[in-house]
């Protein structure tokens, strides 16, 4: 196999570790909004489930996580799932993983906004929601910037654990290759595909963090 | 006419009985200085009357609207639509201003009255920059909050209360916050409204200021008004011990 074919194949992977990237982003991240607001809920239930739920996505392995997805179906309810259906357990195990993570970072970025914001919008006659969105919503989004991109990286190259359900993304390809082949050269290449794909998130992560910074 | 009245109002945390029985009514055009030590609930019966802490006795009107009242000893509130209203007819200026820092001065100034009272953008903008000129602050508008200093923060702080147009403007201790030499162009403000006549309550340290604006002076302690009257009676000439210390304490004050 030339390297030129290698590429090829990688970066056909490193297309759908992308789509698992966005496609867990775009569950997540509202998501864990509203994971968020279940956490901080006054409702005494509804807030320890929320924390039952937290707890078991940080405390058992990812990887686990997607071969409970994947397999839960078929062992619990006795359904045969197509193929397509490796993407779905891909992704539903990344969102729930993922909105976990950021349903701390939100709440961590909610409680420390002052309560003088929110009394100040108050005496302004802001309803509670307008307050939220405009008034809370922005800044908290400013203040976790930092560990969003943290987040992001560390997606990046999680999406590699798709390979425990043999998703055909990058990692994947590069290990069947690597072991048809007998070589090294599909992870040096898959590596500096991750590489630069993580480089480019933080480039523009660091340009949203100078974006924000035109307040304090 | 009464803007305000405030009757047999009661607040306690847990145990702790902060207040205990107030009654105070503001009239149009009048501007009342409320003094006392710390801790005496001076800012909580503000909290109380601009509805960021609720009540647990007595009674609240604004403008003959009944806000808060009490029934068999349980309190109610006006619905939520009302409040709304009633809401429209204070502002209320923080000790330690809580200006939107992601917004720029323009904009703390416009937002409520645009996005709220649904008042012409237009409109709401010309009166935002005259009031900027008349708080000294030309040519800020487009500056962010921390590029402020506290006194000037403040002065945004009151163009964005009165940019709403209140019958009536709370302040909770407004230089409280502010270096001595800030403190000035702060009261200087508050001083040219009382010339207006705006209606103000103003909780404050500042003797001297409360003795220059104020029509009446609240003297508060332990959770009770202590003594009220004309500042140069209550300030110069208390008839009541405690008044008498805390003013002698206070002067004793560098």
């Amino acid at each position: 196999m030339t390297l030129q074919t290698m590429i090829q194949i990688l970066a056909g992977g490193l297309c759908k570790s992308i789509l698992i990237f966005v496609l867990t982003l775009v569950g997540s991240m509202p998501l864990g909004l509203l994971v968020a607001f279940g956490r901080m809920s006054k409702f005494k239930p509804l807030s320890l489930f929320i924390k039952l739920y937290i707890s078991i996505m940080r405390g058992t392995p990812l990887m686990l996580q997607l071969m409970v997805v994947f397999f839960c179906p078929y062992y619990l309810f006795g359904i045969r799932t197509g193929t397509h259906y490796r993407l779905v357990a891909v992704i539903i195990g990344f969102v729930i993983n993922y909105a976990a993570y950021f349903a701390e970072i939100y709440r961590g970025g909610i409680e420390a906004i002052p309560m003088g914001q929110y009394e100040a919008a108050q005496v302004l006659g802001y309803s509670r929601a307008r307050t939220f969105f405009t008034i809370v919503l922005p800044q908290v989004f400013k203040n976790i910037l930092p560990a969003i991109t943290n987040e992001l990286i560390t997606l990046v190259k999680d999406t590699s654990l798709a390979f425990a359900i043999s998703y055909s993304e990058m990692f994947t390809l590069a290990k069947k290759i690597a072991s048809s082949q007998s070589t090294l050269m599909p992870f040096v290449v898959a590596g500096v595909f991750y590489y630069v794909f993580n480089f480019v998130v933080a480039f523009g992560m660091e340009r949203c963090e100078k974006k924000m910074a035109y307040y304090r | 006419m009464k803007l305000l009245e405030m009757n047999g109002i009661q607040k306690a945390f847990g145990e702790l009985e902060v207040l205990k029985d107030i009654s105070l009514s503001v009239s149009t055009g009048e501007v009342v200085a409320i003094i006392g030590p710390s801790g005496s609930g001076k800012s909580t019966f503000l909290r109380c009357a601009t509805l960021l802490e609720t009540i647990d006795g007595g009674s609240i009107t604004y403008l003959d609207q009944k806000t808060a009242w009490t029934e068999n000893g349980i309190v109610r509130y006006a619905d939520a639509q009302a409040l709304r209203k009633i809401r429209g007819y204070f502002g209320l200026v923080f000790q330690n201003f809580n200006l939107f820092p992601h917004f720029s001065v323009l904009r703390n100034l416009t937002d409520a009255p645009v996005s709220v009272q649904k008042r012409d953008r237009a409109e709401v903008t010309e009166l935002a920059m005259g009031l900027l000129k008349r708080m000294g602050l030309e040519g800020k508008e487009h500056a962010y909050p921390y590029q402020l200093s506290g006194g000037q923060q403040q002065r945004v702080a009151i163009a964005r209360a009165l940019a709403l147009r209140p019958e009536i403007l709370f302040f909770d201790e407004p230089t409280s916050a502010l270096d001595p030499e800030l403190t000035g162009e702060v009261l200087k403000v508050i001083r040219s409204l009382a010339e207006e006549h705006m209606t103000m309550v103003i909780v404050t340290h500042e003797m001297a200021f409360a003795r220059a604006v104020a029509d009446r002076v609240v003297f508060m302690d332990g959770g009770v008004i202590v003594e009220q009257g004309a500042p140069e009676q209550v300030l110069g000439n208390p008839t009541q011990e405690r008044t008498r210390r805390f003013l002698e304490r206070y002067s004793e004050q560098p």
